[in-house]
């Protein structure tokens, strides 16, 4: 009966985890009161997180750009059409590669700093302590992180695609020679910017939700002690991973 | 037993009334009956061994737990039973020191200190400057706003939580082990703040302790709680010459008492051969 009982919450526990954060999204969101101390504090958060994953960003995107711009070439050239590498490697970056690796490098260096902050915060008695001063801690810790994430994660992405062209420029048109003007004009005629770029930046809009989202709950429902964050900071890298990839076939099967 | 507490120069009326207080964790029973009567402007001490339940009575209190049975009023109002809202309108009265100061580790002293008063009043940002560093200079740490949390020492960060607590002159302050880890000239400083906070500003203060030295120099009248229960009151010069076995084997820290070493005695010693 007992280990009935025990495989019956084993199943229902993933089901009761995902209400609870759905809960977690909605009394964040509820009561949100847009005055200038909480645009300050989104501000200041998005300078936090989201500016200081610029430089992992770039660097990453760069050579994205360039290894993409390696394979295209090396694949083309037996079809005598390399020279369509900037089509090649610009649709597959603005439409998939761009905010899915950017989604999953944010969770990677930011997602996990935020669960470890609050789950720190919790354990330190921060969280309880506002609560006695009767400030509301998910709208004074959790949303400004929320929202940070939101506005981040399509900015960065943008970033990395740039960067990302730019490593592919250098590669395809400094080292294996092709013509720059061909280059271009393909980059030009092939990618559509509403459907390619702009596609992108909504799923990167939806993927820093979801991120943000599993980091923020994660960190506040994280056991007070140290084994218990690092568990939350595990399980957000490890979630989010999964999420976006489930994300993405969606989105993608809705955009396309 | 209860009248001692309530009887003082400043009212007859109780700020903090505590009738039959049962709160469990599932099986066990953490407090069982307890029933107190808290004078207005006094600095009450609730000592007993570690794990007992002194926190809980403070959680009890402040409203983040509800009790099982019984009841608890401030100022003639129900806690138990107080919706939210009502709740967040009475935690704006109280003021809390927790064990290590719980300091917003993301936030300057100044913006710790400031925090309260921005979530809780629309004072201009002058005034919240003048009131933050009124606070801060009271607890002698005037200069040293823009210092963030990780620079301060335990005594200072403490003194700093303080001024938080303090800043929206509650009528009710409480004191989680305010002073452990401090070191003795930090605990005499403490101590007289909040000796000092209390009088000057006519506050009831609520001290959780096991510090029996500690508490013996600043509280006016202590409660010793043992398992679940009230072993005994009054003021502390009273209860270290206490025949009650309980409160004589807490102040006098004996090893033989009442106060069992085990958490749950074993039934029999062959459960350590399995």
């Amino acid at each position: 009966m007992a280990s009935a009982e025990t495989t019956l919450n084993r199943l229902t526990g993933p089901v009761r985890e995902a209400g609870q954060c759905l809960m977690f999204l909605f009394r964040m969101l509820a009561g949100i009161r847009l005055n200038l101390s909480v645009i300050q504090a989104i501000l200041q958060q998005t300078y936090l997180i989201g500016a200081r994953s610029l430089v992992i960003i770039m660097i990453c995107g760069f050579f994205v750009g360039m290894v993409l711009s390696l394979q295209a070439i090396n694949a083309l050239e037996q079809f005598g059409a390399s020279d369509q590498v900037s089509l090649l490697v610009g649709k597959s970056l603005f439409r998939e590669l761009g905010p899915v690796l950017t989604a999953l490098l944010f969770a990677g260096r930011a997602g996990t700093s935020v669960t470890a902050e609050i789950g720190l915060m919790k354990a330190t008695n921060q969280i309880e302590a506002m609560e006695l001063m009767a400030i509301d801690p998910v709208q004074r810790i959790a949303l400004p992180r929320f929202m940070a994430g939101v506005i981040s994660v399509p900015l960065l992405t943008a970033m990395f695609n740039a960067l990302a062209i730019l490593g592919s420029v250098v590669f395809s048109i400094g080292v294996m020679d092709l013509d720059s003007g061909i280059y271009w004009s393909k980059l030009q005629t092939g990618i559509y910017f509403y459907k390619d770029f702009v596609g992108g930046l909504w799923k990167s809009l939806v993927f820093g939700g979801v991120v943000s989202l599993v980091a923020v709950y994660f960190g506040y429902s994280a056991r007070p002690t140290g084994e218990g964050v690092g568990t939350a900071t595990t399980n957000t890298v490890v979630l989010s991973s999964v999420l976006i990839l489930i994300f993405d076939f969606i989105m993608t099967s809705f955009l396309t | 037993m209860e009248d001692t507490a309530t009887s003082g120069s400043h009212s007859d009326a109780p700020i903090i009334r505590i009738r039959d207080l049962v709160f469990r964790r599932g099986r066990r029973t953490i407090l069982d009956g307890v029933s107190m009567n808290i004078r207005r402007g006094s600095i009450v001490a609730f000592m007993g061994p570690s794990g007992v339940g002194k926190t809980t009575i403070l959680r009890l209190i402040s409203g983040q737990l509800q009790p099982d049975e019984g009841s608890i009023e401030i100022n003639g109002r129900q806690i138990s039973s107080m919706p939210w809202r009502e709740l967040k309108r009475f935690r704006r009265n109280i003021g809390v020191l927790l064990q290590d100061g719980a300091l917003f580790t993301d936030l300057t002293v100044f913006e710790n200190i400031a925090t309260p008063v921005r979530e809780h009043t629309e004072l201009p940002e002058p005034l919240v400057r003048r009131l933050v560093m009124s606070k801060l200079n009271a607890v002698g740490l005037g200069g040293i706003e823009d210092r963030m949390p990780h620079e301060l020492s335990g005594g200072m960060a403490r003194r700093v939580a303080f001024a938080r607590a303090v800043v929206l002159d509650p009528a009710i302050m409480l004191y989680d082990e305010p002073m452990t880890g401090l070191d003795p000239i930090a605990v005499s400083t403490v101590r007289t703040l909040m000796r000092e906070t209390n009088d000057a500003l006519g506050l009831t203060s609520i001290v959780v302790t096991h510090n029996v030295n500690q508490m013996s120099q600043l509280v006016d009248y202590c409660y010793i709680i043992a398992s679940g229960r009230i072993a005994g009151e009054g003021p502390p010069g009273e209860l270290k010459n206490s025949s009650q076995p309980s409160v004589d084997q807490f102040m006098n820290g004996k090893v033989e008492g009442p106060i069992p070493f085990h958490y749950q005695p074993p039934d029999t010693p062959w459960g350590l051969l399995d």
